[in-house]
């Protein structure tokens, strides 16, 4: 079921969808680990819960009081018991298998492209990007008077994050108040955004497009709308807008953010 | 339960026909000051169905919020926030652990092993009243200042003074305090209950599950809940007296609070399921007519669930920075768990196997218990996975798993004690058709409420939120409709509690017949006052 959904038929990549009941569908080595695991393990365990369900309606049918009225004493079947602890030790290692690969491979980019710094702020997102020539600017929500058409409510901000297509992506996160999530689930990507600390994880996106995300971690009044949008665009587009925005915030560190309290305003 | 092996038990029935072993104090004496543990257990129980009502309703008032996009009941995120956060602490502290620990547990662990009362009455009595001011405290944190919104599991920086100025953090803090106080005490009081107390013949093994199970509780309660007590007393002193154990800015480190926090809060979880254990194996054999399947792995179960509980907390820290070995070992270690715990659904099973199976109410809230365990638990098989955690963390996928083993798991066992016990409680037949109306209610409506959260968690809803992107809309709507249906099944419960006080019928001492086997069902509905004049024995 992951990456399939029902109900819409387009193919919405990097947003939620109506009436989706899988994984988001995502791009990326990482997203695309993730989503193959998460099927295995769910296919797992909905054999199990069926399994158990369908013992538990037999016995309640075979056993009810009418159809046997003498209960049996029968308190002890030792081959039994060996066979419901083994059985799920051998289920468990073939999840804890694959499980402990996909950690290991999403742990950190072995060779990075580029490097971005991210910092939760209560309550928008700081954004750097230090191999290009430390280059910062804060990507804070748009309220819903502000939206314009195509802008998805809640999630569309001002300044996505802009990537190249096909780069592999460091992420450093930190934080700078409270404890935020830097979370996008179509990218295969979450980690907490912490005071005195610096995390490390990785992705690449494979393919272009608009990737949603939202803070994760409680961290305040405006914790539901601090959104994070990753905005997938070809090299020369983005070596472009590194220019152009360079010199947008010819400033590039010091200066006070331009406090806009935009869900306060709601 | 031990009785397949331990034969016919025997009391030496002394009650009844001498009324001066029967003197019951006066209103106050006996209910301010008590020092009985049938009393404080009814105590307990009352104060649950109180605290549960205010904590249910914060969760009707959140559905209510959360049933359409935009922010229609609340004022802004932070009052959403206290409320998602009371909510939480409310049902965990107030309601779940007073009913099956200090409800059930001191009503029945005393009179199961054959003993007159808890081993220290008055430390009994302090337990309960401890209670009273926390929750008072905690009641009193939504309504000044910010109130509390930094979730259950509190972290730092957020429920730091810097983010949490006023008393309405510390009311928390210190109402936790008192709580679990409470349950330290509590947990002394059980463990030398059960270790020094048994009757005659009453051995370890002999002990039914349920005594079992508030015994291994019992421990985690004496190990977990005082490194909760140092970690908030951390972040009292860091919020009040300068103190920087959390305060990166001072050389303290907010992921150890969550180390801290979470040392506490796993083992927190078995506490709150493990009593529901015991109760469920002792309906399921009751209402089979048959000896519990495998008595003593399912003891050695819960002792390992118990013991392994402790060593996993760092699975809620995937996203924290810890270490991917590090990950890896908490990663193999929570998925250990579900070993001893399928020993247990497989074992309910197997005794309802070949069994004669009446299906009145406790069986059918301990059938609904098994199925929905299972559910809560295999999905938390899938959350064990730390590779998962980047699109599953904090999602409503985790909303929905601890929801199932815990709305669904804890309280149905809460249901089933409720409706299996009421009876020698009160000396009054709760009326069957109402407890079932109740079931099926409750059953439909907390599925309705909580299946479909795990749509929204795969599709990535981020947890304590008011306002969602509208694509969450369609599930969250279902969701909202289900709570609807089990908040009126509360209604219907309070309407069988007002029925079989009013009109329930007389119960003799064993209503439930021959699969009825442990020492409660061998003394008067309701028991005397002191229950064993004389120590019975035990064969």
């Amino acid at each position: 079921m992951s990456g399939g959904y029902v109900g819409e038929t387009t193919s919405t990549v990097g947003s939620p969808i109506p009436w989706g009941t899988g994984l988001q569908a995502g791009i990326g080595p990482v997203h695309d680990e993730i989503a193959d695991f998460n099927s295995l393990v769910l296919w797992i365990i909905v054999a199990i819960t069926i399994f158990v369900l369908a013992l538990l309606a037999y016995v309640v049918w075979r056993f009810r009081e009418n159809a046997n009225p003498t209960p049996s004493r029968t308190s002890h079947n030792t081959i039994l018991e060996i066979a419901w602890t083994v059985l799920p030790v051998l289920i468990l290692l073939v999840i804890a298998i694959p499980s402990f690969r996909l950690i290991y491979y999403q742990d950190r980019a072995r060779e990075a492209d580029m490097t971005i710094n991210v910092q939760g702020r209560q309550w928008y997102w700081n954004y750097t990007y230090p191999d290009h020539d430390g280059l910062t600017f804060d990507s804070r929500p748009i309220p819903d008077d502000d939206l314009q058409p195509g802008q998805p409510r809640n999630l569309a901000v001002d300044e996505p994050l802009v990537i190249p297509v096909g780069a592999t992506v460091r992420v450093l996160t930190t934080g700078q108040d409270v404890i935020h999530s830097f979370f996008v689930p179509s990218l295969g990507v979450q980690k907490y955004t912490i005071p005195g600390r610096t995390l490390e994880t990785w992705f690449r996106p494979d393919r272009e497009g608009v990737f949603y995300g939202q803070c994760n971690q409680i961290c305040g009044t405006n914790h539901w709308f601090m959104p994070i949008a990753v905005r997938v665009v070809p090299q020369a587009e983005f070596t472009a807008w590194v220019e152009e925005t360079k010199k947008k915030y010819a400033q590039t560190d010091g200066a006070a953010p331009e406090v806009r309290m935009a869900g306060a305003a709601r | 339960m031990a009785t397949a092996k331990q034969g016919p038990v025997r009391v030496h029935d002394h009650h009844g026909h001498d009324a001066h072993h029967d003197h019951k104090p006066g209103f106050v004496a006996r209910w301010l000051f008590s020092t009985n543990h049938k009393d404080i257990g009814t105590l307990y129980l009352i104060f649950s169905v109180i605290a549960a009502l205010i904590g249910v309703g914060l969760s009707m008032i959140m559905r209510l919020e959360l049933q359409q996009p935009g922010l229609q009941f609340f004022a802004d995120g932070q009052t959403w926030n206290s409320f998602v956060s009371a909510h939480g602490l409310i049902m965990v502290f107030f309601v779940v652990m007073p009913a099956l620990i200090g409800g059930f547990g001191n009503w029945f662990v005393p009179i199961m092993i054959g003993a007159p009362d808890m081993a220290f009455p008055r430390m009994n009595n302090i337990s309960f009243w401890l209670l009273v001011p926390a929750f008072l405290m905690l009641g009193a944190s939504l309504f000044v200042g910010l109130g509390p919104g930094a979730g259950w599991t509190i972290y730092t920086p957020l429920s730091d003074g810097q983010y949490h100025p006023g008393p309405s953090m510390d009311l928390a803090l210190f109402s936790l305090h008192l709580a679990g106080a409470s349950s330290i005490l509590g947990a002394a009081n059980f463990i030398t209950t059960i270790f020094n107390m048994r009757a005659p013949g009453m051995t370890l093994h002999k002990m039914p599950l349920f005594v079992w199970s508030m015994l291994v509780t019992a421990f985690l309660l004496l190990l977990a809940v005082p490194v909760l007590a140092g970690a908030i007393t951390m972040l009292i002193t860091d919020r009040n007296f300068g103190t920087a154990f959390f305060r990166p800015e001072g050389g303290g480190d907010p992921v150890l609070f969550q180390h801290l926090f979470w040392f506490f809060g796993h083992p927190e979880v078995y506490i709150m399921i493990l009593p529901a254990f015991g109760i469920i194996s002792h309906v399921v054999s009751t209402f089979s007519r048959k000896p519990v399947f495998g008595y003593l792995g399912m003891a050695y179960a819960m002792v390992a669930i118990g013991v392994v509980g402790f060593v996993v907390w760092a699975h809620h820290m995937f996203t924290s920075g810890i270490d991917v070995d590090t990950r890896a070992y908490f990663m193999a270690a929570t998925m250990v768990i579900a070993v001893p715990t399928g020993i247990k659904i497989f074992s309910w099973v197997a005794t309802m196997w070949g069994g004669s199976l009446s299906l009145k109410t406790p069986m059918l809230f301990a059938i609904g218990f098994i199925f929905l365990f299972t559910v809560g638990g295999v999905t938390g098989v899938k959350l064990a996975n730390a590779g998962l955690s980047p699109v599953l963390h904090n999602t409503y996928y985790v909303v929905a798993h601890f929801h199932y083993v815990l709305s669904l798991g804890a309280v149905f066992g809460i249901f089933c004690g409720f409706y299996y016990w009421i009876g020698k409680m009160t000396g009054r037949q709760y009326p069957e058709f109402w407890g079932k109306v109740h079931f099926w209610m409750l059953f439909i409506g907390a599925n309705v409420i909580f299946f479909p959260q795990h749509f929204l968690g795969a599709q990535g809803m981020p947890r304590r939120y008011p306002d969602y992107p509208d694509a969450f809309w369609g599930w969250n709507l279902v969701s909202s409709l289900g709570a609807y249906v089990a908040g009126a099944s509360m209604l219907v419960f309070l309407y069988v509690v007002w029925r079989t006080f009013s009109a329930g019928e007389k119960v003799a001492e064993n209503p439930w017949g021959e699969g009825a086997t442990t020492l409660e069902w061998q003394v008067s509905s309701p028991p005397p006052f002191h229950t064993f004049e004389e120590l019975p024995r035990v064969r």
